[in-house]
């Protein structure tokens, strides 16, 4: 896998992502290409009610969310997420992506939205942006998206 | 059963298909089927409700499998582990979850169930249930059967609407 400029925080500490899926393929795909951007894996869950806990106990810096899960949906789960946590940075990532989907998680507090299957390149520049947004990733990183 | 709905899942398959196996697929063969339904190699099936309901499988050939597989892992995998299940699943919820995000856009509403593994005797009693549309897919690493049936409720799509049912 294509291997890219490691986005770190401003402690120059490795991202750490929460990854929430309902299929073990989809994790281990998505912790393949967070491995690629330098990231670190601090949780897993296989639905939206284990990532809510997941989410206390691991505190990442960024969440990728299905959507489409049993027990509670994505959706619903970030709608809790943001409420315990209102700095929580959720993207979502779904192959079901039509918009009334897209406006209800962003409604609920979502970040973005990334339609699968996922191309690895799509997933770095919208985890960039959003950590850039709040400010996580050193700034060097920064400095670098000003001058493109 | 319409085109007009049918016609996004060959797109997205399609599209998905070339995407993870890195080849094109190509439509072989497309049969209308009543009784039963014998599953090729590793079949996932989604269900949704709503405005349309149904249930569509997504029957791979094993060697087409384990090249997904592959494609989506980047690393040789064995036919015998689980990751080549999970990768029916995933391509299933793929290509479905793609479609229907095209018909929502169109207007359509209607959920959709997390995708799951189908075994030899659910395959055939899903069959049984209705009519199905099955299209066969060519793709350089085997066949790929798609088994769509599903139901458009105008009922529920008017009261929906607001227009009162004459």
């Amino acid at each position: 896998m294509k291997q890219f400029e490691a986005l770190t925080r401003k402690d120059n500490q490795p991202v750490r992502y929460l990854i929430v899926d309902d299929s073990v393929f989809a994790r281990k795909s998505l912790a393949k290409m967070i491995e690629s951007f330098g990231g670190q894996l601090a949780g897993e869950a296989g639905d939206g009610r284990t990532a809510i806990t997941e989410y206390a106990r691991t505190r990442p810096d960024i969440v990728l969310m299905d959507i489409t899960m049993p027990q509670m949906e994505g959706i619903e789960a970030v709608e809790h997420i943001v409420q315990q946590h209102p700095d929580a940075r959720v993207v979502m990532v779904s192959s079901v992506g039509y918009q009334d989907n897209i406006l209800a998680a962003l409604q609920k507090g979502a970040r973005h939205f990334v339609q699968k299957p996922v191309k690895p390149d799509a997933l770095y520049e919208i985890v960039r942006y959003v950590l850039n947004e709040d400010g996580v990733t050193a700034p060097s990183i920064v400095v670098r998206e000003e001058r493109r | 059963m319409r085109m007009d709905l049918i016609q996004p899942f060959i797109g997205s398959l399609d599209a998905v298909l070339a995407e993870m196996m890195q080849a094109p697929a190509t439509i072989a063969d497309l049969a209308m089927e009543e009784n039963g339904y014998r599953k090729k190699g590793l079949a996932a099936v989604v269900t949704f409700t709503g405005q349309i309901e149904g249930r569509i499988i997504l029957d791979m050939e094993p060697q087409a499998a384990l090249r997904v597989a592959q494609c989506l892992t980047g690393a040789e995998v064995d036919s015998a582990e689980p990751i080549v299940r999970e990768a029916v699943c995933e391509l299933a919820n793929m290509v479905i979850g793609n479609a229907v995000t095209q018909l929502n856009d169109r207007g359509f509403e209607f959920k959709v169930d997390p995708p799951s593994l189908l075994s030899e005797e659910q395959c055939e009693k899903a069959g049984h249930d209705s009519e199905a549309t099955i299209l066969r897919f060519e793709t350089l690493s085997g066949h790929v059967h798609l088994n769509i049936s599903m139901h458009y409720h105008a009922r529920r799509a008017r009261e929906r609407a607001g227009v009162p049912a004459i």
